[in-house]
């Protein structure tokens, strides 16, 4: 579990927007992720993002380590922000794009 | 594998007995359910801190025999 943990905490760090998520933003194998995938697309905002569904240590791992059951999780700036519900809701009430902007990775500027 | 909604509601009501709680069957499946949990006991916590409160409620089902709860949580007005 320890390698797993140091694994996506290195992850989290590297990636100022991190999604954990069942398929690829491509090609989402799973409701929830997909809505996720679909917010940060059409809010402009780069993220990467992992397969859990390619790696059993990750998606056991990744559950483990932020003691959240269920996956999509999204991470800004090496902190976990939530699931699908927690995502979905700030982003309905403007509260995504306050943190997204706070955290200084919001839109593309395009420059 | 499926769990009834009213052991969903059981399970959360024992871990916060002042909650309100309303579990809806999306689907008619005993799988995917979205629940609604007004409490006290998330005052002044974050939205994740919440969450896991009624995960912890749910003791380890959430993800395993519970695939699908969309969850939402607040505090009474």
């Amino acid at each position: 579990m320890a390698d797993i943990h140091s694994r996506i905490q290195g992850e989290i760090d590297q990636n100022p927007v991190m999604l954990y998520m069942k398929g690829t933003p491509m090609f989402p194998q799973c409701g929830f992720s997909a809505r996720v995938v679909q917010i940060l697309t059409h809010m402009g905002v780069p993220f990467n993002s992992a397969n859990v569904l390619e790696d059993m240590e990750l998606r056991e791992g990744i559950k483990d380590f932020s003691n959240w059951p269920t996956i999509p999780q999204l991470y800004v700036k090496g902190e976990f922000v939530g699931g699908c519900d927690i995502v979905t809701e700030m982003f309905q009430s403007g509260e995504l794009e306050t943190l997204l902007a706070e955290k200084g990775v919001g839109q593309k500027t395009g420059a | 594998m499926a769990m009834a909604a009213s052991e969903i509601e059981a399970l959360i009501k024992a871990a916060l007995p002042d909650a309100r709680v309303t579990v809806e069957d999306l689907a008619g499946d005993g799988d995917h359910y979205a629940a609604t949990v007004v409490s006290e006991a998330f005052r002044g916590l974050s939205r994740v801190r919440q969450h896991q409160v009624v995960y912890a409620a749910l003791r380890g089902r959430m993800g395993g025999e519970l695939h699908a709860l969309a969850l939402q949580t607040s505090t009474p007005d």
